[in-house]
């Protein structure tokens, strides 16, 4: 037996120091849970950084989800046929077949068409001069209007029968507010063109086709006779069977102006509304940038937590490097400390904001949605963030010279 | 080899042999010429040499400032020393890494401070527990072993006590518990009766004699020449260097 042989220890193997991921994790919390005040104000900073974007997000889901619920309640099955224009910039005409044509396809529930009148305005009194519309046209409709772009009457009714005969008038939301009118009674006119119309009626907002809010409507009969308007349709709007809209929607053109398909144009308003919804998202970007900004904040102050953290515990330091810990080892320890600390505040950020966006749509009366993905980012956030911010602090624990430590 | 200090947890009274009994030429700490210079020039050690067979029991004693501490912390692979030889355990510090001295420490050596450094929120079991920690044994494993050290130490009937909950005597039998739980082959203490009266004091010095003659090796730093007489070899130091190595 060589000398050298003979001074081995026991184990003839070198055994490395080992601490399996379970343990480094329970040494963390260890760490944690004894300082919790601490710990506790400490991951504040991260909750409310994330909690504020949580909210943030969450509200504006909310309402997104909101809009799209209340286009899908209206029907995304109505589509609109109106005139083109040419190659070379002019307006094309719907033949007055057009409406016929269409009420004969299959899949088509229901559909009805308005008529531009051009030339002429509606004013309270034939004193207010007749350039001053406020902006408010005058179409001919048919007496389903309402129904086919799902809306109802907020006072009064509808055109019907006697419309077609008589001077009546519908006014559209916001024509009616233009002209001062909020509600039907007694013998209500308006000079339109250059005859006293009886308001019958005041629509609600159309949500899917929205200049209709700024349009008044009198019957095709009426329009014809005291406009010479003719029959040739501005815009029909057709709701199709809810499994065939494309199939319908591609054969409206065609079925509108067999002769000239292509000065027909075709389009699903709700498909707008959708995307003005996802757009509406997007205008948080400012709200999330605020957030971002109390994250940070909270990141410096776990930082400094760490550091404070890192001198008061020079003892256990020392003692855990005695015992056998790696520099490794001590720097993981405390960087999982510092990111379990920021994981725990990300979670609780994401109880906050969940916790407003509730408040919120309670409050609006809106469906309350906080996105899937923010239930894994929220922590995960906080996370990443913790383990950046323990980064200086971990350094400098692993770096303490063991004696020095245990001195104190 | 006539030791047997196997990996088996059970009681170590079987596994091990009297430090009476021939040892071979088995050498647990050697120092050569080891000096230590602190940046700012320094010389907290100076030429050291010191050979401690396995097994041994040593008294190092000196005045505050003779380099004891540094010469316990080169030994425990706390520090490297600035020059000459040293060799723990049969490895020589001087080209391990960080983390085969890490190794070292978690396997071979226990220490015993004069501040006890018990961690105040955890029990005295789990304080003894994390003496092992990094060996990488599962924690109900360390409990057990945890809870054998205890008893040898007399605290059986404290396991589940905190350090603010036990006497300072009985916070150092929880500290020994926890360098002698893994069964080490170097204890390394630094004034463990610094903070005890003189009867806890002497019972502590009693458990490290006996807990050493199983087979490990002690160094132990006194300032206490009675304490010191109790040692079969007690090394004297003054102003880093070794004046004086006796045996009995």
């Amino acid at each position: 037996m060589s000398t050298a042989a003979a001074t081995l220890p026991r184990r003839e193997r070198t055994d490395t120091a080992r601490l399996p991921p379970h343990e480094l994790v329970g040494s963390a919390l260890q760490g944690l849970r004894t300082r919790r005040l601490r710990a506790a104000l400490s991951a504040l900073g991260i909750a409310i950084g994330i909690g504020a974007m949580v909210a943030v997000v969450g509200v504006s889901s909310s309402s997104q989800a909101n809009l799209l619920a209340t286009i899908d309640s209206l029907g995304t099955n109505l589509l609109t046929v109106s005139p083109g224009t040419t190659f070379l910039g002019a307006n094309e005409v719907l033949p007055d077949t057009a409406v016929p044509m269409i009420e004969h396809m299959q899949n088509v529930n229901s559909d009805v068409a308005i008529y531009q009148i051009s030339g002429a305005s509606v004013l309270r009194s034939p004193y207010v001069p007749s350039e001053q519309t406020g902006g408010i046209g005058v179409d001919a409709a048919g007496d389903n209007l309402p129904q086919v772009v799902g809306t109802s009457i907020v006072s009064g009714h509808f055109l019907d029968a006697v419309s077609n005969r008589y001077p009546q008038v519908v006014l559209g939301a916001q024509a009616a507010s233009i002209l001062q009118i909020n509600q039907v009674g007694g013998h209500l006119m308006v000079y339109l063109g250059d005859t006293w119309f009886s308001v019958i009626g005041i629509l609600k907002p159309v949500l899917l086709d929205s200049t209709l809010d700024s349009t008044v409507f009198i019957s095709l009969p009426v329009a014809e006779r005291m406009f010479q308007t003719q029959p040739n349709p501005s815009e029909i709007y057709v709701r199709a069977n809810v499994n065939d809209v494309a199939q319908v929607s591609n054969l409206l053109a065609p079925t509108a102006d067999p002769q000239n398909a292509d000065g027909v144009q075709v389009s699903r308003p709700s498909n707008v509304l959708e995307a003005r919804a996802a757009a509406k998202g997007q205008f948080t970007t400012l709200l999330l940038g605020l957030g971002a900004v109390a994250l940070l904040v909270g990141a410096i102050g776990i930082a400094n937590i760490m550091v404070i953290s890192v001198l008061e515990r020079r003892s256990e330091i020392g003692l855990r490097r005695a015992l056998g810990a790696k520099r490794r080892h001590i720097s993981s320890q405390f960087l999982t400390e510092s990111a379990l600390l920021a994981a725990l505040g990300g979670m609780a950020g994401l109880a906050l904001g969940a916790g407003a966006t509730e408040v919120y749509s309670l409050a609006q009366n809106e469906p309350f949605v906080v996105p899937l993905y923010a239930l894994v980012a929220a922590p995960a956030a906080g996370f990443v963030i913790g383990a950046l911010a323990g980064l200086y602090p971990a350094t400098k624990a692993a770096r303490l010279s063991p004696t020095e430590a245990l001195r104190t | 080899m006539t030791r047997e200090l196997g990996e088996n947890d059970g009681p170590r009274e079987q596994a091990v042999v009297r430090s009476d009994q021939p040892l071979g030429n088995r050498i647990a700490l050697q120092l050569d010429e080891v000096s230590k210079e602190y940046p700012g020039g320094v010389t907290a050690l100076r030429d050291v040499n010191v050979e401690v067979p396995a097994g041994d029991q040593v008294a190092v004693v000196g005045p505050s400032g003779s380099g004891k501490t540094t010469m316990l912390s080169i030994m425990g692979t706390l520090e490297r020393p600035t020059n000459g030889e040293v060799q723990v355990a049969g490895h020589d510090v001087g080209s391990a890494s960080d983390a085969e001295l890490a190794g070292l420490r978690a396997y071979e050596i226990g220490f015993v401070f004069q501040a006890f450094h018990l961690q105040e929120s955890m029990t005295a079991v789990d304080n003894v527990a994390l003496g092992m920690l990094y060996t990488g044994r599962p924690l109900k494993q360390r409990r057990v072993a945890a809870r054998a050290a205890l008893e040898r130490v007399g605290l059986g009937h404290r396991v589940e006590f905190k350090p603010k909950q036990l006497s300072g005597g009985e916070r150092q039998r929880v500290a020994i518990a926890r360098a002698i739980a893994k069964r080490p082959m170097i204890i390394l203490a630094d004034e463990p009766t610094g903070n005890l009266d003189s009867k806890s004091g002497g019972e502590v010095i009693g458990l490290l004699h006996g807990l050493a003659s199983d087979g490990a090796t002690l160094v132990l730093i006194t300032h206490d020449e009675h304490i010191a007489q109790g040692f079969g070899r007690r090394i004297q130091m003054r102003d880093g260097e070794v004046v004086r190595d006796e045996s009995k």
